[in-house]
């Protein structure tokens, strides 16, 4: 525990919000708003995990894409390393984007069918390292497909040749292209076997050791959530309703969403 | 108690050009009148094509090979005219897919499908309106002569199975199989509909049978359990006895790589090659009570 305590925070998050309008009649006036994120706040510690919990439309997905700045926050503050980076103009965050990298849930739709395996790990090296040569770029790709337990010979290949939890390491590959500290990893497992599941959340859990890397996982299967978490967030209608560390939270759930929805799980 | 169904030898073969899948091996299986019998595995296993086998809903033979005996109430599906198979699907067997936001046609309301399918299947055709609001309330749709008029986009996910629950009800079906009914829906949703099918089931002594990859939902809703792998049953027995005490390695291992709340393992189990292998090699396990 004491280590935990002594890592520095990588990430915070100051009452994010992120509102999208409703808009109606032919003017598209705007009449209300869809409160998605709605004041959430927390830290995540350097090598760390922090799970975030709630089911479709508690604006989970929406608060990590609001981090790595896919949406516009409304209102709010990022801390990354201490300076904020809320505020930043797209060209200003452009840095930061090298740092957070984003792991999708739909391995299928996630890659696309047009770009060999290649061209899919390769894209972001080419707009971040934009001095690279092909040689460079080719011995990066292979040691990335070998860092995620593929053969480099698979570079030549189309998605559509691989199976889920292939295509997903070609996802977790494309996100470790750039060297980040900071992974949004959402629902990466939910459209996955269980058994492809147990493989890939070994995976995330191996490359966190071994790069040192920083998770925010974003997923609805508590099970998982507890297995891979130090800290766990439980979201529901856009703000986080209990916090606390993977072991208390299903020991000891305050809140009674949290109860709720550690009851609706079935048991083996 | 009797057979409702029973299936023997069962063999699917999906043919693209020359080459030709195997995709279900001879699997045979039965299932007593009352029961809830459950079929577990991965993608790919052959759990779904075997359901769809039963009331011949795959394509036609010159893609897809069906061959075997399918027993239902004594009468051979695979034998069957297409006046008897129109009979068979919705009073003999009625179904429940995964996905009910594409099982649901957008451009009609929920109460108008639901009224086809009582018009085309059900015993009693009088009023299908009334009957229809009546399904809905059965399966706890809150205002259902209003929401009887709605559209599918206007309805969640929950709301949309529950519907699909309705129409698969409407022509009292003998069987009723349920294919990844929750897979789609959160878990809170996902308890509400295990308990609504568990209800019904008491009320209207159905016999389901539920295809599904969560050992979590077997567990405290079938009475019988078959796992099934690269086509074949690898292992069968009652519910508890199967989870408690796995037989076949195939089994084994797929238990083992479940995260289970409160549990906390260091590394998840994973399935790897030897793994594989011994599973292949291993004869199939029938458990006892």
């Amino acid at each position: 525990m004491s280590e935990e305590t002594t890592k520095p925070t990588l990430l915070e998050v100051q009452d994010l919000k992120v509102y999208f309008p409703i808009k109606t009649g032919i003017l598209q006036r705007v009449t209300d708003y869809v409160r998605a994120v709605d004041g959430v706040s927390f830290k995540v510690k350097k090598g760390t995990t922090v799970g975030l919990v709630g089911e479709s439309g508690s604006g989970k997905t929406t608060c990590g894409r609001a981090i790595s700045r896919l949406v516009e926050p409304t209102s709010g503050q990022v801390f990354y390393e201490g300076r904020e980076i809320s505020g930043l103009s797209s060209n200003e965050f452009f840095e930061y984007r090298k740092k957070i990298q984003i792991i999708f849930q739909d391995p299928f739709n996630s890659l696309n069918p047009r770009m060999s395996v290649y061209s899919i790990i390769a894209e972001p090296l080419s707009i971040h390292f934009p001095s690279w040569t092909k040689e460079q770029k080719r011995e990066r790709v292979s040691v990335l497909l070998a860092q995620v337990g593929l053969s480099p010979d698979h570079a030549n290949r189309y998605p559509h040749q691989f199976s889920g939890g292939q295509r997903q390491r070609i996802g977790i590959a494309r996100a470790l292209a750039v060297e980040p500290d900071f992974i949004i990893c959402d629902e990466p497992v939910s459209a996955l076997d269980v058994s492809v599941q147990a493989q890939i959340v070994n995976l995330l859990q191996d490359l966190q050791e071994s790069l040192g890397l920083t998770y925010l996982f974003i997923a609805h299967d508590l099970a998982v959530v507890e297995h891979i978490s130090d800290d766990v967030l439980v979201m529901t209608e856009g703000k986080v309703v209990e916090q606390a560390t993977a072991g208390e939270i299903y020991r000891n759930p305050q809140h009674p969403y949290t109860q709720k929805l550690l009851a609706a799980v079935p048991s083996l | 108690m009797s057979d409702l169904l029973s299936v023997s030898d069962l063999r699917i073969t999906f043919k693209s050009g020359q080459e030709s899948t195997e995709a279900v091996k001879g699997i045979n299986f039965k299932i007593q009148e009352g029961k809830t019998v459950a079929i577990v595995g991965e993608s790919g296993s052959g759990k779904s094509v075997s359901c769809l086998a039963l009331a011949r809903l795959l394509p036609p033979p010159s893609v897809c090979g069906v061959s075997g005996d399918i027993n239902f109430q004594g009468k051979e599906v695979l034998k069957m005219d297409r006046a008897e198979l129109r009979k068979l699907r919705g009073r003999g067997i009625a179904y429940i897919f995964q996905e009910p936001s594409a099982s649901l046609n957008p451009v009609f309301t929920v109460g108008y499908q639901i009224a086809e399918a009582i018009k085309l299947h059900a015993s009693n055709k009088n009023d299908p309106r009334g009957r229809g609001v009546e399904l809905l309330e059965m399966v706890g749709i809150r205002d259902a002569a209003k929401r009887y008029d709605a559209y599918p986009h206007e309805m969640s996910g929950g709301m949309q199975q529950r519907v699909m629950i309705a129409m698969a009800l409407a022509c009292e079906p003998k069987l009723l199989i349920a294919d990844e009914p929750t897979t789609a829906l959160d878990v809170t949703i996902q308890a509400q509909i295990i308990e609504l099918l568990k209800s019904l089931r008491e009320r209207l002594g159905m016999t389901i049978l539920l295809i599904t990859h969560n050992f979590g939902i077997v567990k405290g809703f079938a009475d019988e359990v078959m796992v099934m792998y690269r086509g074949q049953i690898v292992e069968r027995g009652p519910v508890d006895t199967v989870i408690s005490d796995p037989q076949h390695p195939y089994t084994k291992a797929l238990i083992g790589c479940i995260p289970r709340l409160g549990v906390k393992q260091r590394r998840l189990v994973t399935i790897d090659t030897a793994m594989l292998e011994a599973a292949e090699n291993a004869a199939p396990q029938e458990q006892n009570g």
